[in-house]
């Protein structure tokens, strides 16, 4: 299983779409790896710049409806690239939340009340799921926060097994 | 209880229920295009597992940058094309045949009633018009697709979205459908299939549909759906001619495939539209919603009227009326790309395509083009674009720019005046 902990990209906004995360003029590359670069260009947030916050980061922590738009991969690549292989919502559009399960990543989603305290520890906040036991903790300014969570035992197994593509070429 | 038509889709289709909240699907058509496809085919050769499960259900074109605009774009297109030739799928569609995809395919008779279908697009959510369940998803699952036929999916939830009354004249499928994202919000009918049905849904013809149904992404929906009809069977008759007697016996079969009455669903919600005025949207969110009336004299630099929505040949006629005899203010640029060979030869016979351009419009070869700018028809920053396409995201059409999303004919008449206008009232 890849890395699911470190410390917190917050993106305080819902309905973050895919063209923000990766826009669409970047979709000619041919290579994962050059991707990484534009993550995150076209989100305009007060305060955020995404050259600087991306490289300090392993998990993104945001509101609802996390990636909608478009079906481009790229917006999940673009991530597992910069080392973020963990984003934390309230929701998360259908394809986007899809495409990271089948990445083998986490699109970890937690009630309104959970994610509102996780944005009330402070800045510097670090985070480590434990994928197995379904919970994550959360520690920043002094306090954590012990949560649990719920993972599909589809979604798990697509984690365990590396994507799927893995799970698929075995089973059917 | 009864089943919803994406039950019974699913029911008729399973192929293994891995969890109690997933199941997964053997598909019917697996559809493909140069930019989210490439990135699949390298995986496969790189895994050595270079096959497709059926090359006569994939179905491959080159739309979104075509011809090719510079050298990264021509390895994504000949990735494509040598990985469709070495595996044999004949239903390929190069530069002289491609055209939108969500348009092509539906002309080519690719699409039928109860069938299964994936695309790397988000778009792909148009087809279920046909009464077929045909969900965007990104390139693994694209990846699983042509290499097993299949494609997991949660259980579906579907919402039954009734459009009563009678539509005004001058207002269309795509106002309907702004409406409906407006009154939903971007993520009301996120991992929900959006049913569409009523009077008004029964008396639009399958171009309507289609608008209708490609929008379903815009408010979360995995895919919009109508119930096959005789209008469906009408339109697919040449394709399915050979299978049945007459088409009273193909419209007896699809309604087998309708949602049972006492079906379950998540909302029902009515939208009457006898009143309804054309509707455009004014941010960076196809929600953000206002009449064309709110947003008169909005300023335009460019028109932009084509792509998956609303670049099929009714909507060039619904233009080309209000273009007829009169031309694009000063200043203003406009843009045509027909959907498909077929739309742009249509066009020219039935002389759409001189008036267009004696109204100034550039015409360029069927493509996604200005869409996501991607290729041409690229804004500046603080340029303003009135467009017949489906997404107003901050940078969609080039960085900085700003589009207002809106009907064919509503479209034109931005180009006419200048400005967002009331077509009605030229």
């Amino acid at each position: 299983m890849k890395n699911f902990s470190g410390s917190v990209l917050f993106l305080d906004r819902s309905d973050i779409n895919t063209d923000e995360i990766i826009p669409a003029k970047y979709l000619t590359e041919n290579s994962k790896i050059d991707l990484g670069p534009f993550v995150l260009e076209d989100l305009k947030l007060e305060g955020f710049d995404p050259q600087r916050d991306v490289a300090k980061a392993q998990v993104i922590v945001t509101r609802n409806n996390f990636g909608c738009g478009s079906s481009r991969e790229h917006a999940v690549w673009v991530f597992e690239v910069n080392d973020i292989n963990v984003v934390i919502a309230e929701g998360f559009a259908r394809i986007f939340r899809q495409n990271m399960f089948n990445c083998g990543m986490l699109a970890i989603e937690l009630p309104a009340p959970d994610i509102d305290a996780i944005f009330a520890l402070g800045t510097d906040v670090a985070i480590a799921v434990d994928v197995e036991n379904e919970k994550l903790s959360a520690a920043g300014g002094g306090n954590t926060l012990e949560l649990s969570l719920h993972l599909n035992s589809f979604d798990k197994d697509l984690v365990r097994a590396g994507g799927w593509l893995a799970y698929a070429d075995q089973k059917y | 209880m009864g089943k919803t038509i994406t039950e019974k889709i699913f029911a008729s289709h399973q192929r293994d229920i891995p969890s109690e909240e997933n199941m997964v699907l053997d598909l019917d058509v697996v559809m493909c295009h140069e930019i989210t496809t490439p990135i699949a085919i390298n995986d496969l050769v790189e895994r050595n597992l270079d096959r497709v499960f059926d090359p006569d259900k994939i179905k491959v074109v080159i739309d979104h940058v075509t011809p090719s605009k510079d050298s990264k774009t021509a390895l994504q297109a000949k990735i494509l094309r040598d990985w469709a030739f070495r595996n044999s799928i004949t239903d390929f569609f190069d530069i002289g045949k491609n055209g939108v995809c969500h348009a092509l395919f539906p002309e080519k008779g690719f699409v039928r009633p109860g069938y299964t279908i994936i695309m790397g697009d988000s778009h792909t959510c148009t087809h279920g018009a046909f009464g077929a369940f045909a969900a965007g998803v990104g390139t693994t699952d694209l990846e699983v697709g042509i290499l097993k036929g299949v494609c997991s999916f949660r259980l579906p939830q579907s919402m039954k979205i009734n459009i009563e009354g009678t539509l005004p004249e001058g207002v269309f499928a795509k106002d309907v459908i702004l409406y409906i994202v407006k009154e939903l919000t971007v993520n009301g009918a996120t991992n929900k299939v959006m049913e569409f049905w009523g009077e008004v849904v029964d008396a639009m013809d399958m171009e309507s549909r289609m608008t209708l149904c490609n929008m379903a992404i815009e408010a979360g929906g995995t895919c919009g759906v109508c119930m096959p009809d005789r209008v469906t069977a009408e339109y697919l008759w040449p394709f399915i001619k050979d299978q049945y007697t007459t088409i009273d016996a193909a419209v007896a079969e699809f309604e087998t495939l309708h949602s049972d009455a006492d079906a379950d669903y998540t909302d029902e919600l009515t939208f009457n539209v006898s009143d309804l005025i054309p509707q455009a949207t004014y941010g960076f969110k196809p929600d953000e919603v206002k009449s064309v009336v709110e947003l008169e004299g909005t300023p335009v630099d460019q028109v932009y009227i084509g792509s998956c929505t609303n670049g099929r040949i009714s909507d060039l006629r619904e233009a080309a009326a209000v273009l007829k005899g009169k031309t694009l203010a000063v200043g203003v640029r406009g843009i045509l790309a027909p959907a498909t060979p077929l739309v742009y030869a249509t066009a020219m016979e039935e002389g759409l395509i001189k008036i267009f351009m004696d109204a100034g419009f550039c015409v360029t070869n069927p493509t996604c083009g200005a869409c996501l700018g991607m290729s041409n028809g690229v804004l500046a920053k603080g340029e303003v674009c009135a467009s017949t396409t489906n997404r107003n995201f901050n940078g969609r059409m080039g960085k900085g720019g700003m589009v207002h999303l809106m009907s064919p004919r509503s479209a034109a008449a931005a180009g006419i005046k200048g400005c967002i206008t009331d077509h009605r009232e030229l």
